[in-house]
């Protein structure tokens, strides 16, 4: 069941949720791109802004109708917030004193949340400190009006409309400055009928189902529909590896704006008396030297074994390890490649050359 | 194309133990073995039960965690051996330890030797260098239900004499009606009078039935991959041979990601895997 929320009712829709004690969490515009930041109100919202994104380019560009999510994804994904960039281990650190409301996630998103819900909290030894952040955070998810160059969420089956996972989700009606808004939860609906939103009618209905098919069709790329396992574990010795390698830089963007990237590395420090030591955890990549040492060497000290270690695990190997592929489609990878690699591009090579 | 996974969550989900926490142990003996080597006697808190091949995360605070097998026999729970060579930083830290100090230790961790597959047969272990320690337990545990196995076989290889450890367990052994031990070093002085070569060379003159025998291989990578090779041609089968594989890993709680070989978490999934799970794997370089 949909219902109507009008543009004005959208900062009720963000007092329901902080009255319920979460910190509210969503885009922000900040340093040339969307972010994810502390929002007060919808005004702190990237209205009448979109992106522009392609392999190695994002630019923010003015759009003319106001819409409050008329852009794609932007570099930085609620990982940051879920499992944050650095952290304290020992000694333990305070718990969050809020819980975190996200808004503005798009299916993507969400089906990367689910996928860092396997591998943080899905095996023998769960992540507390994912647990406590992840456990009870308040989810307003947005089905994608757009689809940019660089999406392919599609042949990932992870969006552009949201299915789960979700309190509430929203599709945003630009021309009515309104949105559609269905609940996923009982407090999402508890919100919903507390804002006394009316029942959408079945034009609204179809105008917001016309919207996602219309974002589905317009998708900037696509993952090739094979059995990527079965293509890469046959293919560990393409030649297509020492081509890209050519390119990669192994600068490790693709891991940071990767939405379900976890490693990290642990470190201890101390103060310089080597007194209070602390042991801290911090996102690594796969395409560091480091990642994979050894006393003596790394393992991988070529960037093809690297982008192949990378590409592997993102589409067959992580399918071994936590039952579910670790791509969503979200394209960050390739807009943020300094090089402009292409995921989908060096699957399809491999591919058509096995 | 993949399912979306099944939610993990409810609301009510309670706060799972932190895998980070580790238990100070307290150093009750510290043995220099060899020139970069010492064993550590440990005191857990509590009577600690581990299986052949496990292994704990051992930390120095301010310095780093890492993870080191353990070296005892399991039937003593209340005095837990590390044997650990000194490489870095870390390491460096644990081979200063004294008697009193105490050391942050957290596991156990991973697979175990199949003891009880290898039952029946012929049980061939096979150790290169600081891979005996990961053996040491393994073979304690077959000479404890010694009557379980045919043949016991100790091939062990290092760089020089001065590098062999447990010396005097190796004497006691080799007294042992019930085990043969075969012992190699890669260089030696005059005053060396038993074998020069790699320990593979051993593996052909040892008396095991190939057909019914079981192996466990730790070692350096190389040393595992002919040694494998060479237990293959004398006919022993692919799932019969085990090994204890090494990666880098940070957490050991199947979170960090150093730890990947291909499909598998070596610190989850191992570290003793058989041959036949791996092999695909070892065959791809830098993987």
């Amino acid at each position: 069941m949909r219902y109507v929320l009008g543009y004005s009712a959208l900062d009720q829709l963000f007092e329901a949720i902080r009255r319920r004690g979460f910190r509210l969490v969503g885009p922000v515009l900040r340093d040339g791109a969307i972010c994810y930041g502390d929002i007060t109100s919808s005004a702190d919202l990237p209205a009448g802004w979109t992106d522009e994104q392609d392999a190695g380019t994002y630019r923010l560009r003015r759009r003319d109708d106001g819409a409050f999510f008329g852009y794609n994804v932007g570099p930085q994904s609620v990982k940051k917030y879920l499992f944050p960039p650095s952290e304290r281990l020992r000694p333990p650190a305070p718990e969050p004193a809020e819980k975190l409301a996200f808004i503005g996630v798009r299916a993507c998103e969400l089906r990367a949340i689910a996928i860092q819900d396997r591998v943080f909290v899905g095996g023998r030894h769960p992540d507390p400190r994912y647990a406590v952040r992840r456990d009870g955070a308040f989810i307003v998810a947005v089905n994608c009006g757009q689809a940019g160059r660089t999406c392919f969420c599609v042949s990932m089956d992870a969006g552009p409309r949201v299915t789960e996972g979700f309190d509430l989700a929203l599709t945003e009606l630009v021309a009515d400055r309104q949105f559609l808004v269905e609940s996923g939860t009982e407090r999402g609906a508890e919100i919903i009928g507390e804002l006394g939103c009316q029942p959408a009618s079945a034009g609204q209905a179809a105008a917001a189902d016309a919207i996602t098919e219309r974002t589905a069709a317009a998708m900037g790329r696509a993952m090739p529909e094979l059995d990527l396992r079965d293509l890469l574990y046959e293919n560990l010795d393409h030649p297509r590896w020492d081509d890209v390698a050519a390119r990669c830089l192994a600068c490790a963007n693709c891991t940071m704006v990767c939405p379900t990237c976890f490693c990290f590395s642990v470190e201890d420090v101390s103060g310089l008396d080597g007194q209070n030591p602390e042991r801290h955890r911090s996102w690594d990549s796969c395409f560091t030297v480091d990642h994979s040492y050894l006393h003596g060497g790394a393992v991988r000290t070529s960037t093809r074994s690297r982008y192949r270690q990378w590409l592997t695990h993102k589409l067959a190997t992580w399918t071994d390890q936590f039952g579910t592929a670790g791509c969503v489609g979200c394209g960050r990878c390739i807009t943020w490649c300094p090089a402009g690699i292409d995921i989908t591009e060096e699957v399809a090579a491999i591919a058509a050359e096995s | 194309m993949p399912r979306s996974p099944e939610p993990l969550l409810s609301p009510d989900t309670a706060i799972p133990p932190d895998w980070a926490e580790p238990r100070p142990w307290r150093v009750a003996g510290a043995r220099r073995d060899t020139r970069d080597t010492v064993t550590l006697a440990l005191t857990p808190p509590e009577p600690f039960a581990f299986l052949p091949g496990q292994f704990n995360m051992l930390s120095v605070p301010g310095i780093g965690e890492v993870p080191i097998s353990i070296s005892s026999d399991p039937a003593e729970g209340s005095r837990v051996l590390h044997t650990i060579r000194d490489v870095g930083a870390v390491t460096r830290a644990l081979c200063a330890a004294r008697p009193g100090d105490e050391i942050a230790v957290r596991g156990p961790y991973g697979t175990d030797w199949p003891l009880a597959a290898a039952a029946g047969g012929d049980l061939v272990i096979i150790a290169g260098g600081i891979g005996l320690p990961p053996l040491r337990p393994a073979l304690y545990a077959a000479l404890a239900r010694r009557d379980d196995f045919g043949r016991i076989i100790l091939l062990y290889g290092a760089r020089t004499p001065a590098d062999l450890l447990f010396p005097s367990e190796l004497a006691s052994w080799r007294a042992r009606f019930d085990l043969d031990v075969d012992v190699t070093v890669d260089t030696a002085g005059g005053s060396w009078r038993g074998n020069v070569g790699v320990v593979p060379a051993l593996i052909d003159r040892a008396p095991f039935d190939p057909g019914k025998a079981t192996a466990f291989v730790v070692g350096p990578e190389i040393m595992m991959r002919f040694t494998v090779r060479a237990l293959l041609a004398a006919g022993v089968a692919g799932d019969r041979v085990y090994l204890s594989m090494e990666r880098n890993m940070q957490c050991a709680a199947a979170l960090c990601g150093h730890c990947q070989l291909g499909p598998f978490l070596v610190c989850r999934d191992g570290p003793v895997f058989s041959y036949q799970s791996v092999a695909r794997w070892l065959a791809i370089r830098e993987l």
